[in-house]
């Protein structure tokens, strides 16, 4: 693969050690009503593994690879479309309720 | 702007600054989704970013296959939009599973294209990839057998002597297999191969003796398990985007899952290994005595009607029997009567942390009525009534007294408090745990046998008449 940044090493252990803060930081504040849309949110956040999907099928050479690489593809935008969907008519019914809510209930 | 103007070195930028947009645009989305006033904005933030990152790609210098690639994203996406779009609310814990296992499944495709195409890989890109691919495959097959034990496919749990070393022996074959093609010792399709089945193999076995009343701390733990698969292929990518969105849901979906676990009151190794939480047998308490006395609708709709507080507390056989629509009716006729009504709900309650949110807001209850369990605990010795509606091992109050129970320890909601207790109630028998709940055996707890909704529709009418 030609890259032009390379993400090795000690940059690499950087990237994670602060995204793994972050996402602990996200969610650590979350309230217990809103755990199931963010499991599903995140779900969806995942399904970034599009991206490297595509690229992995982009770059395959043989029958084999092209196969997999599609099954990966496929298995990836399913991934990111429905996240995406059942996170949405989640949090859709939320706005809903929150429009009624009071100001400074919980 | 004409792009193929561009250089390979500009387009690699261009992919790598949209990257950047869109880790900024997914840490913002998780970020807005995490409180009530913005999370719809949330999940539109994150979706921008997912659009940005694909489109993006489509730019990768020396890219090929795009009548493969097109047709596999229209298709995937094609047909998860449409289930997403008709799966009833109740169902949406085993679809999350399974669009969870999907994502698995693409992280360990990637990791079966790179091992395919035998390129020699350092070391440690060697080892993230083949971990990843563990992890994604088990991800893969381990959220597969989730949702089909919540889809009501699969519905034995299998157990036997010795499956916990069964276990181990597959997953140490698959660690094995991996080692030698992380180490460079073999490409051959072969042993590529054996790797991907013993993975796929070791989720199955792993998630099957797993109960049914388990499966949202599973499902959250292969949240988590997939999150981490993309990072880790992302690094062999050298893609930042997999990376960051990987580690921050792996991260996220950790924390999560041991959330909810806290709140059973268990260890995550317990749920994983202890084989309980399921159908099977019934255990036996020295606690429960007396019997379970039946009562008449006609008599509940009286009892609320002129009560001074309620307190309902639902649980799966809510969601089983879509009755959240009538609940929220039966509760506004009190309301309107002057009753202060309360809906308790228990972490745990249902099928995933949230879950009994998600359906009360579907049928339009606003927020301040709904408390949890900490909010309400102390409240249930001034409430007239708690209407327990298909709850079962959450309000058990063995939990508190009697050490043998297994669920001993857990926090439970103490229904058993309130001046009249009413359980609405499909039959007799035990609940999801098959623990026998002595809740139902006390004097002041009243059963009202039926299906959710009809029964709750009778109580419509009887607070009607009173």
């Amino acid at each position: 693969m030609t890259a032009i940044v390379a993400i090795t090493g000690i940059v690499a252990l950087y990237i994670f050690m602060l995204a793994a803060f972050t996402g602990y930081e996200v969610i650590a504040k979350v309230p217990v009503i809103l755990h199931t849309p963010l499991m599903s949110g995140s779900n969806f956040v995942h399904g970034i593994v599009l991206v490297g999907a595509m690229v992995a099928l982009g770059n395959a050479q043989t029958t084999l690879e092209k196969v997999i690489g599609a099954i990966g593809v496929f298995m990836a935008a399913g991934n990111a479309a429905g996240g995406y969907v059942v996170t949405e008519r989640m949090l859709e019914m939320f706005k809903s309720s929150g429009a009624r809510r009071k100001p400074g209930g919980h | 702007m004409d792009i193929s103007a561009l250089g390979a070195d500009g387009r690699q930028w261009l992919i790598q600054i949209s990257y950047l947009v869109t880790a900024f645009l997914f840490i913002m989305g998780l970020k807005r989704m995490s409180s009530p006033v913005t999370a719809r904005s949330g999940i539109v933030w994150a979706g921008a970013g997912m659009l940005v990152a694909t489109l993006f790609t489509f730019l990768y210098p020396g890219m090929g296959n795009f009548e493969w690639i097109l047709p596999a994203i229209i298709l995937g996406t094609a047909l998860a939009w449409i289930s997403g779009k008709r799966v009833a609310m109740t169902d949406m814990p085993q679809m999350i599973a399974l669009y969870n296992g999907f994502g698995g499944g693409a992280a360990a495709a990637i990791a079966a294209v790179e091992l395919y195409r035998g390129e020699t890989m350092t070391l440690t890109m060697g080892s993230l990839g083949v971990i990843g691919g563990l992890i994604g495959a088990v991800s893969f097959s381990g959220s597969l057998v989730a949702f089909g034990k919540l889809q009501g496919l699969i519905k034995k749990s299998w157990r036997f002597g010795g499956q916990q070393l069964l276990n181990v022996a597959i997953l140490l074959a698959a660690l094995f297999v991996g080692a030698l093609l992380a180490s460079g010792f073999t490409h051959d399709v072969f042993h590529v191969t054996l790797f991907f089945v013993l993975a796929l193999v070791f989720g199955v076995t792993m998630t099957l003796p797993i109960g049914g009343a388990d499966m949202p701390v599973v499902i959250s733990m292969y949240n988590a398990f997939t999150g981490l698969a993309v990072a880790f292929e992302g690094f062999v990518m050298q893609n930042a985007a997999m990376i960051i969105a990987g580690t921050v849901v792996g991260s996220a979906g950790t924390l999560l899952t041991q959330l909810m676990a806290r709140a059973m009151n268990r260890s995550l190794g317990n749920v994983l290994f202890s084989g309980f939480g399921d159908t099977g047998g019934a255990v036996t308490s020295g606690t429960v005595s007396g019997s379970m006395k039946p009562i008449e609708a006609a008599d509940v709709g009286v009892m609320m009607a002129f009560a001074q507080k309620v307190i309902v507390v639902p649980g799966y056989g809510m969601a089983v029997a879509q009755a959240q629509h009538k609940v929220w009716e039966l509760c506004q006729l009190l309301i309107d009567r002057g009753v202060k009504v309360r809906f308790a709900i228990h972490p745990v309650a249902g099928r995933m942390p949230g879950h009994m949110n998600v359906l009360l807001a579907e049928a339009g209850v606003p927020y301040d009525l709904i408390a949890d369990l900490d909010e309400i605990n102390a409240e249930f010795e001034t409430a007239d009534v708690a209407l327990i509606i298909g709850a079962n091992d959450v309000v058990n109050p063995v939990a508190r007294n009697d050490k043998s129970s297994p669920i001993y320890g857990m926090p439970i909601l103490n229904a058993d408090k309130a001046k009249n207790v009413i359980v609405i109630k499909r039959g007799q028998g035990a609940g999801f745990s098959g623990i026998e709940n002595a809740l139902f055996y006390l004097d002041n707890t009243r059963m009202l046998y039926g299906d959710g909704q009809a029964a709750v529709s009778q109580l419509i009418q009887a607070v009607k008449a009173a």
